[in-house]
């Protein structure tokens, strides 16, 4: 095998859910000792892939190979034998296991009689976690380390087999400065034992610290690998995005009503700092950031699930404090959470039920609730929405995802909010409702609803907003008028890239 | 979607379908093997199967209720006895003897407020504490019962006043007093389960806590009052059961709680909550009750009742699993 072999090549895989095709004929290479860098938007396809060839998704075409031997991963025990190995961005460990039986879950060395061999299991796990330089040991219970350490665990797993590719999976999302550094060595290791190593990151820095080369996929396509070394910020931007822009920005001049919400340095523990920001009626605020930059935390904070540490929060210009759901309700907070099946809806209700949930206690007609008023409230909604049911009897968890939103968002709409908070609105949605979504995000803002809406996805961030905040580590850290925004510019403020952050 | 509301009428009339299909059985076995002389369809007979499913009955209903909010409640025999013991011992106080049968009313009283009270504490723990409702009210089982053998310690209550027995047995149209109580309590339940903004929100809570929330609605004080409703309904049992019999044993009331889950899950009540009916309850009271009773009528032993019983338990259970795992294959396409 010579260093030209691929370690990993993928070939023209296609999968496809209903309704959407999230991988459109994917192609790209790893050799052995190098970082190669996948990049691309949310929802691009990147974790499809990489479950793809994790073996828990089975593509519909297009073949896998491993040093140049096609192999077909049939689940992840699969990809194991094969030297693939992943360090996950969610973490998935027993906790209350202690570090060696995590490492070695599921091969535990024995003895005669089925017995566990612990000498043997600890004294390797040791020899691992002295390559890595980390202060716990093999015996250290993992429920007791820091998230930061779990991860090393994770890695320290992928070290035990004899690894082909290594595919790291926004690894330094919950590492601290000093942390991330280790990890880099840890991967400069494993480079130099010439292993493959796919790289999934949005942080840039990164990207140009470690990486050889960089794979980019937009929609769900394989869009070109370019050398690290003779690229730059604004090309790889270029790829990623280089979408023609026919979702037009809205510049539409809408009439601003007087504020509806300011917010001055509201914080929240180590969650988020000092937001200080407004939305007008008849706006729509866009809060763009990665996934756990403290957007949701905002939100849940104004919606009375965490209390804030510091901060005012004015509604219609007065100060007020929420320390409920029902004090939000009351004064006319709304949010549609992000998970929408977890946090929204109550999935083995019907239609009409769901809707009115927040309400039913003032629908009533002596001691029972009165059908007609539910019924009128759903059919008016149903209506407004163009929400797509065969009947308000309908079980809620049997709609598409896109009238599921609806609903969700027309239980609050029937409550005539002040401000509505909309979390990844368009989040599991396919394509065509979303275009709805947005569009009716719009339509509540001319109607002078006063709207947040928080996104991980760009081009709906930019499509829907007429202001977007940009957030980086709990941190508001650019606020942009819809006309001067550009992709590039936004990419940097949430991304980190100081000096840009004016 | 058409299928969604078939699945449902499936699912709804399973039980009852089962009921059905006892009647006939047994009536055909009664008579084709000679078993029994008598018909086993017979008015009388199934008038007394009522009276015979109230005490379990009752109590079903309330658990239908706790278990449809995402909670159980194992404490209800412990309940259930001491309801039964409060109601008899008050009737020998002196200040209510004097009062002779005025006393009634006042005794059936202190059975409901224990009950109630007993129902508050498992609900108020159950909410301030965030402790899983099935320890709480295990520990609950084991406590009440123990306030049970410290009332009279072995021995066992009793207080017989005629004019209380006579309202037990009283009858209307041949239902007699508990079986009457047991279809009014199935009636209100029902109409509270279905209509009210309680019962829309208790479906709501045990379905998804967390989406219930977000709407505002207040959880604890939905768990505490269906908390306290199936321990008023634990006492109202025992006031109906010992009204007429006159005596408690400090052993009475007891796997009440399971055979009040067995008929509840056999009607349809989902364990984890957010499904289930009032309804669907009162057929599964019905078919054990039939079950025990056609089992004697052909012929079998107690023994065998309880093992049949277990069995078909079961077996709903993993037909149920079937049908849902068909219907979450159905929604992925």
């Amino acid at each position: 095998m010579t260093a030209d072999t691929p370690a990993l090549r993928l070939e023209g895989i296609v999968k496809t859910f209903p309704g959407v095709r999230a991988l459109d004929g994917v192609s790209f290479s790893v050799l052995p000792g190098e970082v190669h860098a996948l990049m691309g938007e949310n929802g691009a396809g990147k974790s499809t892939l990489m479950k793809v060839l994790g073996g828990i998704y089975q593509p519909d075409a297009g073949k896998i190979f491993i040093d140049e031997r096609e192999t077909e991963m049939k689940g992840p025990l699969e990809a194991k034998a094969n030297g693939v190995m992943f360090i996950h961005q969610e973490l998935s460990l027993a906790q209350e296991l202690s570090v060696a039986e995590n490492i070695y879950l599921g091969e535990l060395p024995r003895k005669s009689f089925g017995r566990v061999d612990w000498d043997t299991l600890y004294s390797r796990t040791d020899a691992i976690l002295a390559k890595l330089k980390v202060g716990f040991n093999a015996r250290t219970v993992v429920g007791e380390l820091s998230i930061a350490n779990q991860q090393m665990v994770e890695i320290a797993r992928a070290l035990t087999v004899d690894a082909k590719a290594v595919i790291f999976d926004e690894p330094t999302a919950s590492l601290t400065d000093a942390e991330k550094v280790v990890l880099f060595d840890v991967i400069e290791d494993l480079k130099r034992q010439g292993v493959g190593i796919i790289y999934i990151s949005h942080r840039m820095e990164e990207i140009f610290r470690i990486t050889d080369r960089i794979s980019v996929l937009r929609d769900g396509e394989y869009r070109g690998t370019l050398e690290t070394a003779a690229t730059n910020e604004d090309e790889i931007t270029q790829m990623m995005i280089g979408r023609s822009l026919d979702l037009s920005r809205n510049h539409e001049h809408v009439e601003l009503g007087p504020v509806a919400l300011r917010v001055e340095g509201l914080s929240c523990g180590h969650l988020f700092q000092d937001a200080t920001f407004e939305v007008r009626e008849g706006e729509v605020l866009g809060f763009y950031g990665l996934v756990g930059a403290g957007r949701t935390e905002i939100a849940e904070t104004l919606f009375g699930l965490r209390k804030p540490t510091a901060g005012r929060i004015i509604l219609k210009g007065e100060e007020v404090t929420i320390s409920s759901p029902i004090e939000a309700i009351r004064k006319g907070i709304s949010l549609v959470p992000e998970s929408r099946k977890e946090q929204g809806l109550v999935l083995g209700m019907n239609c009409r039920d769901n809707m009115t949930l927040p309400q039913v206690g003032d629908l009533t007609a002596g001691p029972f609730v009165s059908d007609g008023a539910e019924i009128s409230i759903y059919d008016q909604y149903r209506d407004r929405l163009q929400i797509k049911s065969p009947s308000w009897r309908t079980t809620v968890g049997n709609l598409s995802g896109g009238n599921q939103q609806k609903i969700v968002i027309g239980k609050w709409l029937s409550m005539r909010p002040e401000v509505l908070i909309v979390d990844e609105p368009t989040r599991g949605i396919d394509v065509g409702s979303k275009s709805e979504i947005h569009n009716l995000l719009r339509e509540l803002a001319k109607q002078g609803y006063a709207v947040i809406v928080i996104s991980s996805e760009m081009p709906e961030v930019l499509h829907v907003s007429d202001r977007i905040i940009a957030m980086y580590h709990g941190r508001i850290m650019r606020e942009f008028t819809a006309a001067e925004v550009t992709e590039d510019s936004l990419i940097h403020a949430i991304s980190g890239i100081a000096g840009d952050a004016a | 979607m058409q299928n969604d509301t078939v699945k449902k009428l499936v699912k709804n009339g399973a039980i009852w379908a089962f009921i059905v299909f006892q009647l006939v059985f047994f009536e055909v076995a009664g008579q084709w093997w000679s078993l029994s002389d008598s018909a086993f369809m017979d008015a009388d007979n199934m008038l007394l199967l009522l009276k015979q499913s109230a005490p379990i009955g009752i109590i079903a209903i309330g658990m239908t209720v706790v278990m449809i909010n995402g909670n159980i409640d194992l404490s209800v025999g412990a309940t259930y006895a001491l309801a039964g013991i409060v109601m008899l011992d008050s009737m020998n106080w002196p200040f209510m003897e004097a009062m002779g049968d005025a006393a009634i009313p006042l005794a059936w009283l202190f059975a409901l407020v224990t009950g109630c009270v007993l129902g508050l504490i498992n609900g108020v723990v159950v909410w301030k504490t965030g402790v899983d409702a099935f320890i709480v009210t295990l520990g609950a089982m084991l406590g009440y019962r123990g306030l049970v053998f410290m009332y009279n310690g072995e021995n066992p209550t009793y207080h017989l006043n005629w004019t209380m027995v006579d309202i037990a047995e009283a009858d209307i149209l041949g239902l007699q007093t508990p079986a009457i109580v047991f279809l009014a309590v199935v009636l209100i339940v029902w109409l509270v389960m279905t209509r009210t903004v309680h019962g829309r929100n208790a479906y709501a809570i045990g379905d998804n806590r967390e989406a219930a929330v977000n709407a505002g609605i207040r959880v604890g004080p939905h768990f505490v009052l269906n908390f306290v409703l199936i321990g008023f309904l634990a006492a109202l049992s025992a006031v109906a059961f010992y009204s007429g019999s006159g005596s408690v044993n400090p052993n009475d009331g007891m796997l009440f709680e399971l055979w009040a889950i067995t008929a509840v899950v056999l009607g349809g009540t989902k364990l984890t909550g957010g499904r289930g009916s009032i309804i669907g309850t009162l057929g599964g009271v019905i078919a054990i009750q039939l079950l025990r009773k056609g089992l004697g009528h052909i012929g079998a032993d107690t023994e065998t009742v309880n093992l049949v019983i277990g069995t078909i338990l079961i077996a709903v259970l993993f037909l149920d699993r079937q049908l849902n795992r068909k219907g979450a294959e159905e929604l992925k396409v």
